[in-house]
């Protein structure tokens, strides 16, 4: 018999499958009902009633808008910083060879391979060795940390495809080092370095581990959700935050997905 | 950028670059060391130093002891804070975590595999598309959510206890609630709870290893193995899983440590036992016991070293 590619799955795996992919989405599709359910003091299902109050009410809560704002300037900063230290890396570890290079790769991924309480509650005691106050940017420095891999995983995987004939061409025809930078290598990475900044920026959006250990008395948005989730006051207002922020870190995947697409790399598979 | 010229000393054939960027530039190219150097020293800085001195800072205060009466911490080393952590009541708890990581980590692989396996053989196309998205929106989704949508679940009021009194098969849920160590009042402060929401949360993390490990396993040796007359078990047995194997301990590693280091999805939904995370967190903040909450950090460290140097041997790294 030849093998023949299209054939189809036995039923089983099918069932097996989609079951699985049921199970990692109907939750989160749950969240959508429960964003308009008129019912407050319970997680009553099904909803007694359908309502859009629940937008207004969030819409005009400050403690809401002040979380959101103090998320996205954290997660813009870190990302910034992961931007400049992932790229640095990456092209040293892909463009060259020299001792202790696989050290390097494994210091950079080891923010993300060991449990968050770890590399949280480390920043918190070099904070207090230090003595250095909770503020806005120990909260900055934590995300930066474990951002980083994120960036240089995505970074790395182009530098590998980009081939290095290109920039000796550049060299070759009296480009110098920096121009060489702007007109060849930047607008070959650029797309995977816009997929690792997005991923990034996800990433520190949606941190909440470390960022109990290192933030003081602020409030981001995730912390102001697990404060929530510990001790519920306004389900129906968590409910559509819920929703929003599904919505909001949809758009960044899909985005990278399409950047990076065509290439062999995995966008986040090692967040 | 490319860093492989062999001979610094020869002599440009144009003459050297004016002005300071081209000089720079100039520089830069006779001396690739010194480019390397550029690039790395800002990354390895703020790794180097600020993280890996910041794990340091940690692991040395495991060494130090706190004085019970005053409640200070007493600057010099000392083991006794590891001979606390050997306490009955907190070996429970390592052996607790240990023990639900082990569970989540086999429930993962075998809900993870029918997946990756589909989407790694069958999936073509538009279909390939829709799995690869179907998996990492979860994956990215935000965490807090993920807990939160299964809180609502899993509430007594919630949409589980609907679907299974619609279905008549309440007393099941009450049979299993009864039961000693995973039942409890109701599902959310339940093992059974925990288990549930730890299997969803890292189940992307299984999948996508164990996906790329069936990717390189060519369709014509399960074909050749059925060929052979072997049945669909066998082949699953001897073909299927140990090449997929390194995928699946990679995924491991991902369930694993993700497990042993979490304090908020047992803290949310769970009973009042606690699991290494917790424990961490509660010696560090209200008891500011730092020595035993740094020794404790230790545990997962230890335990993810010995995992990964197992899974090294495995071959596992070439799958990530």
């Amino acid at each position: 018999m030849r093998s023949d590619r299209s054939q189809s799955a036995p039923l089983g795996l099918k069932i097996a499958a989609a079951c699985g992919l049921l199970f990692l989405h109907l939750p989160l599709l749950l969240i959508f009902v429960y964003a308009f359910t008129t019912e407050e003091k319970s997680y009553q299902w099904p909803p007694p009633g359908l309502t859009t109050q629940w937008f207004a009410a969030t819409w005009n809560r400050p403690d809401v808008w002040q979380a959101l704002s103090l998320s996205v300037q954290v997660a813009a900063i870190s990302t910034a910083i992961a931007l400049v230290l992932g790229t640095l890396c990456a092209a040293a570890v892909s463009q060259t060879r020299f001792f202790g290079r696989e050290t390097i790769s494994l210091l950079v991924i080891l923010p993300i391979a060991l449990p968050g309480i770890i590399t949280g509650i480390a920043l918190r005691a070099a904070f207090n060795l230090a003595e250095i106050p909770f503020s806005f940017w120990t909260i900055v420095l934590g995300h930066a940390t474990f951002c980083v891999v994120v960036v240089y995983n995505n970074a790395v995987a182009r530098f590998r495809r980009t081939s290095g004939s290109l920039i000796e061409a550049s060299m070759d025809l009296g480009a110098d080092g920096f121009q060489t930078f702007r007109h060849v290598i930047l607008p070959n990475i650029g797309t995977a370095l816009l997929a690792g900044g997005m991923l990034a920026f996800a990433l520190s959006f949606d941190e909440v581990i470390v960022t109990t250990f290192t933030a003081g008395q602020q409030q981001t948005l995730p912390i102001w959700m697990l404060e929530e989730l510990v001790r519920p006051r306004q389900r129906p207002v968590t409910n559509v935050v819920a929703m929003v922020v599904v919505l909001v870190t949809l758009l960044p995947i899909l985005a990278a997905y399409y950047l990076t697409r065509d290439g062999d790399q995995i966008a986040g598979a090692g967040k | 950028m490319t860093l492989t010229a062999t001979h610094p000393a020869v002599p440009a054939i144009l003459p050297p670059r004016g002005g300071l960027f081209g000089s720079l530039s100039d520089t830069l190219w006779r001396n690739p060391k010194l480019l390397l150097f550029l690039m790395l020293t800002p990354p390895l800085l703020w790794l180097g130093v600020v993280y890996l001195g910041a794990l340091f800072a940690l692991l040395l205060q495991s060494f130090f002891s706190i004085d019970e009466y005053s409640g200070l911490i007493d600057c010099r080393f000392t083991l006794k804070t590891y001979g606390e952590l050997l306490q009955a009541a907190n070996v429970d708890i390592i052996v607790r975590t240990v023990t639900m990581a082990a569970a989540v980590t086999v429930a993962s692989a075998v809900v993870a595999f029918p997946i990756a396996y589909f989407a790694a053989r069958y999936a073509r196309g538009k279909w390939k598309v829709l799995f690869y998205l179907g998996v990492m929106l979860p994956l990215w989704s935000s965490y807090l959510v993920k807990i939160y949508a299964w809180k609502l679940i899993l509430a007594k009021e919630g949409i589980l206890t609907w679907l299974l009194a619609k279905l008549h098969l309440l007393g099941l849920l009450d049979a299993w609630l009864s039961l000693p160590v995973v039942g409890g009042n109701s599902l959310s402060v339940s093992f059974t709870g925990t288990f549930i929401v730890f299997v969803y949360v890292w189940l992307p993390f299984m999948i996508l290893p164990i996906q790329a490990a069936l990717e390189r396993v060519p369709g014509n040796l399960v074909e050749a193995s059925s060929d052979l007359g072997a049945s669909p078990g066998q082949t699953f047995r001897n073909v299927l899983l140990p090449l997929a194997l390194p995928g699946v301990v990679a995924g491991s590693i991902f369930t694993f440590s993700l497990t042993l280091g979490d304090y908020i999805i047992p803290q949310i939904i769970g009973t009042s036992r606690l699991f290494i995370g917790q424990a961490v967190y509660a010696h560090q903040g209200t008891a500011g016991n730092i020595p035993l909450a740094a020794a404790f950090t230790v545990v997962p460290i230890v335990v993810m070293g010995f995992y990964l140097w197992m899974a090294r041997r495995m071959g596992a790294f070439d799958a990530l």
